[in-house]
């Protein structure tokens, strides 16, 4: 067992994991974060998303001990300090871009990921961009006006539906 | 997964040390070894982490050739290698997805070969030179066959040498559920020669076309591409395309890669 410290949502976070302990595990079973899915258990999904020093990755396809003295995000870091649903998170509520809900927290990950690097996307970027984000229900439309709307920019104008 | 020890080495050094445990294997990104971890079709006793070496993580021009350190990712290639060689920049932008791109790596990927991966096209096309710690191994000689290449036991690829063409595209005919090239092809033309690289197609991994080769060095056009064939002999055949399919692709697909090293 290794003692692994990693800063999660602004808060530091300490644990003992195996060598085979994923990130991913970790969160939701090490420090109780269920917010984090596992829905492919193939790293093709993105359901697992979370942000390690800033960058997108797939949780379930790092493993703990190499996050040691990083500082990570997941979907419980993504409200307002007042509790309140963060921008990209109302936008999905206001777009209704979730159906079940499964794949959502990775969807909103990567959104906030790609409005990091680029805060004005186009549509064919948004799309672009969660190529990696599998969704089952919605058939993507509202999930991509989620994001445009999330970006501040003209959600009629966007072709999809 | 099996229960193994993980090493996370600083340095070269380090890591070559670590694995000259025989039971040792190296991680680079993890984007295919921990899945394939996960599915028990692996049993390391050790796993060596890659990850936190800082000096494998770079891209550079020195004169002509640009160097990309062993644990650079291909988000940083993509990023980084823009203004010096678009075409491999285009390539690596275009590996899995964004998640994918923030962690695989262009050593893992070459050191793990998959046939249908999309680094073995770019390195084998560019007439790249892949160095270790020991020595240097050219593309022609380092890819030997499906998920096999040139590398020793305990060996890693510390930096990638890319001499940059006039010209290059990567065209990739993707495959929608794990984003992996069906078909794809890398075109590189250089003042010597022509290069064409195609990867996802045959059986035996990537490979070199000669024929395409030949007859692009003579006129690079895409309309030389249309009166060859490869035999669908040696190809890949699946759910997603027989052998006869991505035979045919390979023209086609080589085809766009010249109309993109000529836009």
């Amino acid at each position: 067992m290794t003692r692994v410290t990693i800063t999660v949502n602004g808060r530091e976070r300490s644990a003992e994991v195996e060598g085979r302990t994923l990130l991913v595990e970790l969160l939701r079973e090490g420090l109780g974060l269920t917010g984090t899915h596992v829905g492919c258990d193939t790293s093709q999904c993105g359901a697992c998303d979370v942000h390690v020093d800033g960058l997108l990755v797939k949780s379930c396809a790092m493993f703990a001990v190499e996050c040691d003295g990083a500082e990570v995000t997941t979907i419980e870091g993504m409200a307002n300090a007042d509790g309140t649903l963060g921008r990209v998170q109302q936008a999905f509520q206001n777009h209704h871009g979730l159906q079940c809900g499964f794949c959502t927290p990775g969807m909103v990950m990567a959104a906030a990921a790609l409005l990091k690097d680029n805060p004005q996307p186009s549509e064919a970027e948004v799309r672009y961009y969660l190529d990696g984000n599998i969704c089952r229900c919605t058939g993507y439309h509202n999930i991509v006006k989620a994001v445009m709307a999330a970006s501040g920019q003209d959600v009629p104008a966007c072709a999809a539906g | 997964m099996y229960a193994f020890d993980i090493k996370r080495p600083r340095s070269v050094e380090e890591a070559v040390a670590a694995l000259a445990d025989g039971e040792a294997q190296a991680l680079g990104g993890g984007q295919t070894l921990i899945p394939t971890l996960r599915q028990r079709l692996a049993d390391p006793g050790t796993l060596v982490s890659l990850s936190g070496i800082a000096e494998l993580k770079y891209v550079r021009m020195e004169g002509d050739v640009l160097r990309i350190g062993g644990g650079t990712t291909h988000a940083q290639v993509a990023r980084e290698a823009a203004a010096h060689y678009p075409a491999l920049a285009s390539l690596a932008g275009r590996i899995g997805d964004p998640a994918v791109r923030n962690r695989g790596t262009i050593g893992g990927s070459l050191a793990n070969n998959d046939p249908s991966a999309c680094y073995p096209a770019g390195a084998l096309g560019s007439n790249a030179t892949v160095v270790t710690g020991a020595r240097e191994i050219a593309a022609d000689d380092f890819f030997q066959g499906l998920f096999e290449t040139a590398l020793d036991e305990g060996e890693i690829v510390t930096e990638v040498r890319f001499p940059v063409p006039e010209a290059a595209r990567y065209e990739k005919f993707i495959q929608p559920a794990s984003r992996f090239a069906l078909v794809a092809v890398f075109v590189a033309r250089f003042a010597g020669g022509v290069r064409v690289a195609v990867t996802g197609a045959s059986e035996s991994g990537v490979f070199r076309w000669a024929e395409a080769e030949a007859a692009l060095a003579a006129d690079f056009t895409p309309e030389v591409v249309r009166g060859l064939t490869v035999q669908a002999e040696g190809m890949i055949g699946d759910l997603h395309g027989s052998a006869e399919y991505r035979a045919h692709l390979v023209g086609v697909i080589t085809r766009r890669a010249v109309e993109g090293a000529l836009a």
